[in-house]
């Protein structure tokens, strides 16, 4: 046995010394994701510029909810895209942080910068209890557990009048605020979300590289596989799903201190819903996606709203035509060029 | 007598009163290549599940290294040492060659979820020590030009020689072949029998279940016959080969044909 063993060891060292590492390495898969990480950088140091070229107002206000949402959606990318879990409940998420950082501050005085670890905390410590029972059976459990409790929170939000305001909302929230100093105007909140959606797609772009990144989309893939190399799926799937309401309970507090008001209809399962078509538009398990999609959920509404009526109609017909054009959605755009481009010249 | 490193104990299955494994105790003896034949409905199959934790033994026990894993989950058996390739492949379609490779490694990262999101240094060195592992591996099956390349892409021989550097990644003590020549023409088979004697001429021991008998006989240091569930032979090529009882269970099968 012992000797088997020793034996076994040798495999790991295999007698080839031929590899030539650096060549191997240099045109792959790691130096394509090290530009991501620049590349996120880049995008970022760009975006500075945008309180100082936008021509009014609105425009930053408008910069500073693609911010928000790009968290929320890139949170359910992570879920969906990568874990190929569908979580019909983010919006609920993003609502249990928006009413938990805002409650705290309107009824207990704490403050924003309580609020937010708080939602994070406690959106994490929901998700972990319905993650336990819905994760453990394969298929569209959760998607369905996760429908259910976003209704469940939408009562909630409405009937707990004394904490939430009920349907006329909670009023009040304050502005995050360093000292006297509150971020109470667009071009002061926008510094603080730039940061907060940066170190979220960090830690995205993060997972994803490291061995639970790998696991996750192993799961995703072909879980009987994944199982057999020692992966627990339960407790990755958990993981992630645990991680993804947490950054969506973040993009909560942030949205109730910015907006400094709350209600109940931007939390509904519709808008859950909506969210998932805006990670499926993007680019669903694409990196990149979720900022397409974040920039159409929040720049696309404004634009159709003189269309009155025929704006849903309107939006979803636009959607069709995205999805019918790209299936892999707007980051996949540049694959299916370059394939197309490929058997052109073939 | 060295201890077997695989060993079942009255191990029953059955399926809605069906009966696909009955009664049965065998070992797997450390080093060495051991196959399980038998005609269709045999019950290899589904001694192959109980073994790798697909499927729950009615009744009976398995131990592996003395350890009782009968009831365990297969992420657990897999982390114990028992690494498998699956007859229909299950490898990773979406993901790179290397990737899968790398996934093999999963149960020896060490790194945490904080480790993770954060990025830190030890991290970085861990993936690269696993990516080398992983190339390395890969080019002793003569994939390594393919390290980069989407798995789903790949020809069926490649992915099943992936399949089975995804399963040596995790460096197992025990390697379970469901079919490995299944559907392959047979040069493609006889490839995939020289990786498996080359590994055991290293010290893996494998246990597997074959229908191609060439490959079988050629392989095996013992073999056991299956037929209703039953043991009705084991011992060498040469007497399995010779058995009455074999015999007739194969003739027995060709005649139904």
């Amino acid at each position: 046995m012992v000797l088997a063993r020793a034996k076994s060891d040798s495999l790991s060292s295999p007698p080839v010394e031929a590899v030539s590492r650096p060549q191997l390495r240099s045109p792959g898969r790691t130096a394509a994701i090290l530009s991501d990480h620049r590349l996120l950088l880049i995008v970022w140091l760009t975006m500075l510029v945008v309180p100082f070229a936008a021509p009014n107002a609105y425009f930053v206000s408008l910069a500073n909810m693609m911010l928000i949402n790009l968290i929320l959606i890139a949170s359910l990318n992570l879920l969906m895209g990568y874990g190929g879990q569908i979580s019909l409940g983010h919006a609920g998420f993003y609502g249990l942080g928006a009413y938990v950082s805002g409650v705290l501050g309107v009824k207990f005085g704490l403050g924003a910068w309580i609020g937010l670890p708080a939602a994070a905390l406690l959106t994490g410590l929901a998700a972990l209890l319905i993650g336990i029972p819905a994760l453990r059976l394969r298929g569209l459990y959760l998607s369905m557990a996760t429908l259910g409790w976003n209704a469940i929170l939408v009562v909630m939000f409405n009937r707990l009048i004394d904490l939430t305001g009920g349907p006329n909302g909670l009023l009040g929230v304050r502005p995050f605020a360093f000292g006297r100093f509150a971020l109470d105007t667009d071009a002061r909140q926008f510094p603080l979300l730039w940061l907060v959606s940066l170190l979220v797609m960090l830690a995205i772009l993060n997972l994803l590289r490291s061995g639970t990144g790998r696991a996750l989309r192993a799961v995703a893939t072909n879980e009987l596989g994944a199982d057999a190399v020692g992966i627990d799926s339960f407790r990755t799937k958990l993981l992630v799903f645990v991680l993804s309401a947490g950054m969506a309970g973040i993009a909560g507090s942030l949205y109730v201190h910015v907006n400094q008001f709350a209600s109940p209809e931007t939390f509904s399962v519709s808008n859950s819903i909506l969210l998932v078509v805006m990670v499926a538009i993007g680019g669903s398990g694409l990196y990149w996606g979720p900022l397409f999609g974040a920039l159409i959920f929040t720049a696309v509404p404004p634009l159709l709203l003189e269309y009155e009526d025929a704006e849903l109609m309107l939006f979803g017909f636009a959607m069709l035509v995205v999805l019918i054009a790209s299936p892999t959605g707007i980051a996949g755009l540049p694959a299916i060029l370059r394939r197309w481009l490929a058997s052109r010249r073939s | 007598m060295t201890a077997p490193l695989l060993r079942t104990e009255a191990l029953n299955c059955y399926f809605d009163g069906l009966r696909a494994v009955a009664d049965l105790s065998f070992e797997v003896r450390p080093g060495e290549i051991k196959a399980v034949i038998g005609p269709n409905g045999a019950g290899k199959s589904t001694l192959f599940n109980m073994i790798a934790g697909v499927t729950r033994p009615t009744s009976g026990q398995i131990f592996f290294d003395g350890v009782r894993i009968d009831a365990m989950p297969t992420f657990r058996r897999a982390r114990l040492g028992i690494a498998r390739t699956f007859q229909n492949l299950q490898i990773f379609r979406e993901m790179t060659v290397l990737e899968n490779v790398m996934t093999g490694r999963h149960m020896h990262g060490r790194a945490g979820v904080i480790g993770a999101l954060l990025h830190g240094p030890s991290l970085r060195a861990e993936n690269r020590a696993m990516a080398d592992a992983a190339l390395e591996l890969l080019a002793r099956f003569e994939l390594d030009g393919k390290a980069d390349v989407v798995a789903g892409d790949l020809g069926f021989g490649q992915m099943k020689v992936l399949e089975l550097a995804r399963a040596l990644a995790s460096e197992p003590r025990l390697l379970l072949l469901d079919e490995p020549a299944a559907g392959l023409p047979q040069a493609e088979a006889e490839h995939i029998g020289k990786i498996i004697s080359a590994l055991n001429r290293d010290g893996m021991t494998v246990l597997l279940v074959e229908h191609n008998m060439r490959m079988v006989m050629s392989l095996s240091h013992d073999i056991l016959v299956l037929n209703n569930g039953m043991r009705i032979a084991e011992g060498d090529a040469d007497s399995v080969r010779r058995h009455p009882d074999v015999l007739a269970a194969y003739l027995g099968e060709a005649e139904h044909a």
